[in-house]
């Protein structure tokens, strides 16, 4: 059983819904990441996100575009974020981690050598924004063979069709976009959300996360209520930008706003 | 490879019905896009074949865009260059003043026909910017354009043109704030806006059906160019020249010589300072394969895989990808790629300004400069066609500054 599949057991033999916090490695400087990764565990975070900096984040709001600037000029480059990783397992070896990021970066490494460095480092997830399920075949092979979960999207404008076709490539479990837009919006509505979720479970056992518009206590109980994970990134991320002045302030402060998110899903399941 | 498995590969059509050319193309794009992407393919097949689409279609390019274009034969030119006979397809006569009309048209006509209410587009030296403007306000459509900060300030004149035909011009201050982060602003803009928006891509680069697509609207140019040729030489050509910034000149004159393989295709690229420099535009000749902007294809990026900047004295080839079928037909062997330098460029600008009277876009310089070489190499009986993909009126400003800085 992966790390992933482990998680959400456990989480689900004890009645509680999964918190995946995401930041960008090396935002707004290298050695800030994998402290503030241990300290959002310390406060309750079930798997992590890690997002891999890249130069065109077609998908990403304004705050994660800003991260992703701050953490290129200090060079992170997916070796890097490998790098980051191999530390944070030395210190844990039971959270998942998820990198969450761009096709480019791993498709110029290659599938098949990026997938075991990954494997090697102790990443337990992939999510390529920008490669749906049609171009993944060779892609989800080399995780396969890695024991590396593939996580993909699905958004307000998937039918029926592309969730099957999502729920057949995927594994670990399916990543849900809560609107049509970019991370960091105000646009959640849990009842539509809560409508495409029935429908998705008729596809699929994985579990489902949902993440974008999720911006405090208040949201992630209400998506908690009806998904088997809460992913938050964009409320953390201008955290840090607030912060990057002061990096040393940076892990206390996250796990603060982690506790608080945590509270909030507990309290509401 | 083997010579049948290579004969074969040249058969087969493509791309294929996923947007592939051989390894380039694809969709490479987040979920929220892929359904509308989907729609967006069926209409287009399904207007292909309508003839009351096409009719509308035709008209629009003959009274609105002012085609067919003409084919010129630049005599003096090719008399002083002593070699092969160069004719110059006139796409700078155009209506907006270059080729990119005959695609925003064609998108926009779809757009109407979709029921999209909202058009939007990414543009660079504002060609397709004032051409996707232009067509919105005929159609009275709503229409925003994405441009780099940078590139806002160096084409003021287009910015005007713009928001004169009732565009709202978005300055986009991300990343290297040119073309390619105006495409990224572009795709969240069509991301969150996508049930009442059309997004005109400018290039034939972008997620499947766009490099088909807009390739397809852009043929006009080769399939003219092909029936004028024939009516005044009685043969084809040997050589087509064409600058390649995304690519979307080059194969509209290109894809119609494919099949004859005794015309030789030439594409040039920006080649900024040279390309041993690494100042360059030019992904073709000095990048490697990626993906980015939907596609895979040749890219300027570093061993990270993070996108590179690119430098080219020419806005619209200052892109760091390339339409996936330029990629196809290089690894295949069927097109060649070169690369020109700003200087050789501005040379040619000049050149033919002063030997015909046709001010040429700085784009367009680029293909002249390599026929500036090709030409005395290749027999008087020769004969190239380069498309003129566009007059030079909007690069005044660049050239003085230039000229002034020499002084």
């Amino acid at each position: 059983m992966s790390r992933i599949q482990q998680r959400f057991a456990d989480l689900q033999s004890a009645q509680k819904k999964a918190l995946i916090p995401f930041i960008t490695a090396g935002d707004p400087q290298p050695d800030v990441t994998v402290p503030t990764l241990h300290a959002m565990v310390s406060a309750g975070a079930d798997l992590l996100e890690v997002g891999v900096p890249f130069s065109d984040p077609m998908a990403d709001g304004p705050v994660i575009q800003a991260a992703c600037e701050r953490a290129l000029k200090h060079h992170v480059t997916l070796h890097k974020v490998l790098d980051m990783v191999s530390d944070f397992r030395r210190n844990d070896d039971k959270t998942p981690v998820i990198l969450m990021g761009y096709l480019n970066p791993i498709e110029v490494w290659g599938y098949a050598a990026f997938a075991r460095a990954a494997a090697d480092a102790g990443v337990d997830g992939v999510l390529t924004v920008d490669m749906p399920p049609e171009e993944a075949a060779e892609f989800t092979a080399a995780m396969k063979e890695n024991a590396i979960d593939t996580i993909f999207l699905l958004a307000p404008t998937s039918d029926d069709a592309r969730m099957q076709k999502v729920s057949e490539a995927a594994s670990g479990f399916i990543y849900y976009v809560s609107f049509k837009g970019v991370t960091g919006a105000n646009q959640l509505d849990v009842s539509s959300v809560a409508t495409k979720l029935k429908q998705l479970r008729r596809h699929t056992t994985l579990p489902v996360g949902v993440g974008f518009g999720i911006r405090d206590a208040e949201t992630a109980g209400q998506v908690a209520e009806i998904a088997d994970a809460v992913v938050v990134g964009s409320v953390l991320v201008n955290q840090i930008a607030g912060l990057a002045g002061t990096p040393g302030a940076i892990p206390a402060a996250l796990a603060t706003t982690v506790a608080d998110l945590r509270a909030g899903i507990d309290k509401a399941v | 490879m083997t010579q049948a498995v290579d004969s074969k590969a040249k058969q087969a059509p493509l791309p294929d019905e996923r947007g592939h050319f051989g390894p380039f193309g694809g969709r490479f794009v987040a979920e929220t896009l892929m359904l509308p992407l989907d729609e967006l393919n069926a209409a287009y097949q399904k207007y292909l074949q309508d003839p009351e689409f096409q009719a509308e279609l035709d008209r629009d390019l003959a009274s609105f865009v002012g085609r067919p274009s003409p084919l010129y034969f630049a005599e003096r030119w090719s008399r002083e260059a002593g070699g092969a006979r160069i004719y110059l397809k006139r796409e700078d006569l155009n209506h907006t003043g270059a080729h990119k009309i005959n695609n925003t048209v064609g998108q926009a006509l779809l757009a109407k026909r979709m029921g999209k209410t909202r058009i939007i587009a990414e543009t660079g030296a504002g060609q397709h910017g004032v051409a996707s403007a232009t067509i919105a306000a005929r159609l009275g459509m709503e229409c925003v354009v994405y441009m780099g900060a940078e590139d806002i300030k160096r084409q003021a004149i287009n910015v005007y043109r713009m928001r004169m035909l009732g565009a709202e011009v978005v300055s986009v201050e991300s990343g290297s704030k040119t073309l390619k982060d105006a495409l990224n602003e572009a795709l969240r803009d069509w991301v969150t806006n996508v049930d009442n928006t059309f997004y005109i891509i400018g290039t034939v680069a972008g997620p499947h059906p766009y490099p088909v697509m807009v390739r397809d609207f852009q043929t006009i140019i080769g399939r003219e160019a092909r029936q004028q040729i024939l009516e005044l030489e009685g043969r084809l050509p040997d050589a087509l020249v064409a600058c390649v910034g995304g690519g979307s000149n080059a194969i509209g004159l290109f894809h119609p010589f494919i099949d004859d393989e005794a015309v030789e295709l030439y594409g040039v690229e920006g080649g900024g300072d040279g390309v041993e420099t690494g100042r360059h535009a030019a992904p073709l000749c000095a990048g490697s394969s990626g993906v980015l902007h939907g596609n895979r294809t040749y890219l300027m990026e570093d061993s990270d895989g993070q996108i590179t900047e690119t430098h080219s004295v020419s806005a619209g080839l200052d892109y760091p990808g390339v339409g996936p079928e330029h990629a196809w037909l290089k690894d295949s062997g069927r097109a060649t790629y070169v690369a020109v330098t700003d200087s050789e460029a501005i040379e040619a600008f000049h050149h033919l300004t002063h030997t015909e009277g046709i001010i040429p876009a700085l784009e367009s310089s680029h293909a002249l400069a390599y026929v500036a070489n090709l030409a005395p190499q290749m027999g008087k009986d020769k004969i190239i066609i380069i498309n003129l993909s566009g007059r030079g009126d909007k690069d005044m400003h660049t050239i003085a500054q230039l000229e002034g800085i020499q002084q």
